[in-house]
């Protein structure tokens, strides 16, 4: 077996604002290194928009109790609230540290980070919307990135750029390196490593409308639950209320929180029927049910599924009036179009390219779309992955960001939290994998054998002489997906799901591929990341048939309340050889709050 | 519609030189030509090979050649470029196959101009204060997500890849106007090289390649204009 070998301290597998963070820190201390399928600036931390969320105070009064108690509402009362809690107190400290390495926050005319209102984060005395997200224009994301990666090269961070990860080195129960694919060449390298991060984000390409990128196909958590490793809450997947219609783009939470409304094809705003007291601003999965609703009664736009989204300053200043929206200075909210230019520049770039509509003039044609994983790979508060509903850990494995499940998002993630979370949990596992790593000498891997399974797993696409396409396997299980495994779902259809999926999954292993080549062969990486979608997919399918009970973004037509006595637990699913899901249970780490109703 | 894109191929292991090849798909003059392309490459021919991730114009990974003009595919619909488009590698780099070329000069340049924020002063508690107008002196070339497009349109970067080239000027631009950073004067000297800005010859290129908008020409001449006041 021909390879190429590595050995690092740290690996960290994925660029974005979590793994960059990682590096940083991790980088400081111990030799680093990132592998990454991308150019690290073009990971999807870059795609978010409206913000990052910090109790600041910048603008009126806030704490960082009260953000911890609208993540842990948010959540529907599923997030371990030990980790919310850490998460939000961290959160103004290390917002201030991107300010100090130059992130160029949008400024208050006192010259602080600007901060505006997002969906569920409220005054907890007032219950009216505050204003935590802390933005850089409507590119808050992009710049994170840029900065992060800024930084990363003044440090002098180890990067193999364009390297796809195919395995992870598991030996005696310890994480011990990573197998990966030099796109450029076709070769394969061992990275041998005391401590390895995933960081490898999301897994939206499992549905058809998503606001993903096409390369978000949940490498991370695929290897990982291949090793018989659980995933936490998988059936908890957020969609956002408002994806371009037909695209699935992102239109941010932002439009809403500078006064944007949503209105149906009778030109009614129908928020305020489903969340009276912050109408728009109620947290995703409840404004994305509320159009799916909308749609249902035939109150689409022409009868279609899509709604508007209005922030032209005619309706939103009208609304301003009747709801008597006010600044902290006691002055009526107003706008104007160089206002909504300014602060959504992006997306009134978006809006003109992709539908050809001005939204300082006209209403933004909108529907829900597939954006982000609350569940994934279960970890501690340090960013160690967890073995089992014990919390033993596995010795040398890392993960954080969104192909973690820490879980600080439970059943349903706050706008501007996911900025929040890869900051804060980068930065943690960063400074524990160093620490960790200086009491700990290389253990011994077998190379040779870990580089012949996964050149198995190649040769098995290059060599198969099947009949079956990617084009054909992919757009079913977004099908599937899509109409059983949504918004919305019921016992049959999901069962229906299972089935249909184990299908695929068996033709699947008939694909055959054209490209047989060495050089940037891209036809076989996503001949191999479909086979990562589909266990991804079969294991969210199987985690929310057995989920008897709605709770924040799993949402059952035949079990529509909240059961806090039989389902206020996480689900760790567990995916065998053959293909089987056994689903087990692990308890919600409750501190100080109560699970109430939730009611915006 | 029915579109025909002609796309130059070259697949390293198997061509001496790279050859033009025609593919005719059925697609909504809405759709982009990624979409086209992925279309080609999932129902057609899977060799075909590019780059791509978010497909909406913030990833920079698509840069390509389409009709004659660099823009990212993600970015262009067919009712703007027609249903006959060619689409070509961005110029002056490598090609590595098809579509895709070795970035790795591009972020040479990149890394070179010292693209980070530089400040040894210890940080306050808070953030540090800046006025909205200061603010404002640097947001667009913020803006830039290295795609490389300006930089791949500039004869004179095709001429002497030696040239830092634009994108690397605008990354630099980026923390000369920024208010809280120290390092301006390092950047200037750096960009003030025979091989820095003065190789721009302001054609203008750049900025009608920027998907991001960025007035590209005048960020650089911002940068010359420091350069010598700052010489003064």
């Amino acid at each position: 077996m021909q390879y190429h070998y590595h050995k690092h301290d740290v690996i960290i597998v994925g660029a974005g604002g979590a793994g960059l963070m990682a590096a940083l820190y991790a980088g400081k201390e111990v030799d680093t290194a990132v592998i990454s399928k991308l150019y690290p600036t073009r990971s999807h931390t870059g795609a978010a928009q409206g913000g990052i969320g910090a109790a600041l105070a910048n603008l009126e009064e806030d704490h960082w109790e009260w953000h911890a108690y609208d993540t842990i509402k948010g959540a529907d009362f599923i997030g371990d609230q030990d980790a919310i809690e850490f998460m939000c107190k961290d959160a103004p400290n290390v917002v201030f540290e991107l300010e100090h390495m130059g992130l160029p926050f949008d400024r208050t005319p006192e010259g602080k980070i600007s901060q505006r209102r997002f969906g569920g984060h409220t005054n907890n005395e007032t219950k009216q919307a505050v204003m935590r997200a802390c933005n850089s224009a409507d590119r808050t994301g992009h710049m994170i990135l840029q900065t992060l990666y800024q930084q990363c090269i003044k440090h002098n961070v180890n990067f193999y750029d364009e390297y796809q990860m195919l395995d992870l080195i598991i030996e005696d129960g310890e994480a011990r390196g990573v197998v990966a694919y030099e796109i450029d060449t076709g070769e394969l390298h061992v990275f041998h490593a005391k401590a390895i991060m995933l960081a490898t984000g999301g897994w939206g390409r499992v549905w058809n409308i998503t606001s993903n990128a096409l390369t978000l196909t949940g490498d991370g958590p695929a290897i990982v639950a291949r090793h018989g490793l659980p995933l936490e809450d998988m059936e908890f997947f957020q969609f956002h209320p408002t994806g371009l219609f037909k695209l699935g783009i992102l239109i941010t939470e932002a439009v809403r929180g500078e006064g944007g409304v949503l209105i149906n094809g009778k030109g009614e705003r129908f928020m305020p029927k489903y969340a009276p007291t912050v109408k728009e601003l109620a947290s995703r999965d409840v404004v994305s049910r509320a159009i799916y609703l909308e749609v249902l009664e035939g109150n689409g736009i022409d009868g279609k599924d899509y709604v508007y989204l209005d922030i032209t300053p005619k309706t939103v200043n009208h609304y301003f009036e009747v709801d008597n929206s006010r600044l902290p200075n006691g002055e009526l909210r107003h706008i104007d179009e160089d206002y909504v230019r300014a602060k959504l520049e992006d997306i009134t770039d978006f809006c003109k390219t992709y539908v050809g509509v001005d939204p300082t003039k006209e209403p933004i044609p909108v529907q829900p779309t597939a954006h982000y994983a609350m569940g994934g790979i279960p970890t501690d508060n340090d960013t160690r992955v967890i073995a089992n509903e014990n919390k033993d850990p596995i010795p040398g494995l890392y993960a954080a960001g969104e192909c973690a499940c820490v879980s600080v998002h439970g059943g349903n993630r706050l706008g501007t939290n996911s900025l929040l979370d890869i900051v804060v949990f980068g930065r943690r596992g960063g400074k524990v994998m160093a620490e960790e790593v200086k009491q700990k000498d290389f253990k011994p891997i077998d190379a040779e054998s870990a580089v012949a399974k996964v050149q198995a797993e190649l040769d098995a696409i290059l060599n198969n002489q099947g009949t079956e396409t990617i084009a054909a396997i992919q757009q079913e299980m977004k099908n599937i997906m899509s109409k059983d495994v949504g918004v919305f779902r019921v016992e049959e259809g999901m069962a229906e799901a299972v089935k249909k999926l184990r299908e695929l999954r068996e033709r699947y292993k008939h694909i055959h591929i054209d490209d047989k080549g060495k050089r940037f062969n891209t036809n076989l990486m996503e001949a191999w990341q479909l086979g990562n979608l589909l266990d991804i997919a079969l294991i969210t399918a199987e985690s929310a048939l057995a989920r008897k009970e709605s709770r924040g973004a799993h949402a059952r037509d035949d079990f529509k309340e909240r059961d806090d006595e039989n389902w206020m637990k996480h689900t760790m699913a567990y995916l065998d050889a053959d293909g089987n899901v056994t689903l087990k249970y692990k308890p919600v780490v409750v501190t100080k709050y109560q699970p109430v109703k939730r009611v915006y | 519609m029915q579109v025909t894109l002609k796309i130059q191929r070259f697949n390293p292991e198997k061509d001496s030189a790279p050859y033009w090849k025609e593919y005719t798909i059925e697609a909504e003059p809405t759709d982009r030509v990624l979409d086209g392309l992925l279309k080609i490459k999932l129902e057609q021919d899977g060799t075909l090979t590019m780059r791509s991730s978010c497909a909406h114009g913030i990833c920079g990974s698509d840069a390509m050649r389409i009709n004659g003009v660099n823009r990212l595919a993600c970015k262009s619909l067919f009712q703007e470029v027609g249903n006959n488009v060619t689409v070509e590698p961005i110029a002056g780099l490598p090609v590595i196959k098809d579509l895709v070329v070795d970035m790795e000069p591009f972020m040479e340049h990149y890394r070179s101009v010292l693209p980070f924020f530089i400040n040894d002063d210890p940080p306050p508690e808070k953030e540090r204060l800046q006025s909205e107008e200061d603010r404002l002196k640097f947001e667009e070339t913020t803006k830039c997500i290295l795609c490389g497009c300006c930089t791949t349109s500039c004869p004179t970067f095709w001429a002497t890849d030696a040239y830092v080239g634009p994108a690397a000027i605008v990354q630099a631009h980026r923390f000369i106007f920024d208010s809280r950073d120290q390092g301006s004067a390092q950047r200037l000297e750096i960009l003030a090289d025979p091989d820095g800005v003065w190789r721009c010859r302001t054609i203008f290129n750049c900025t009608n390649a920027c998907p991001r908008e960025i007035k590209v020409t005048e960020a650089i001449a911002e940068v010359k204009k420091e350069i010598l006041f700052s010489k003064l």
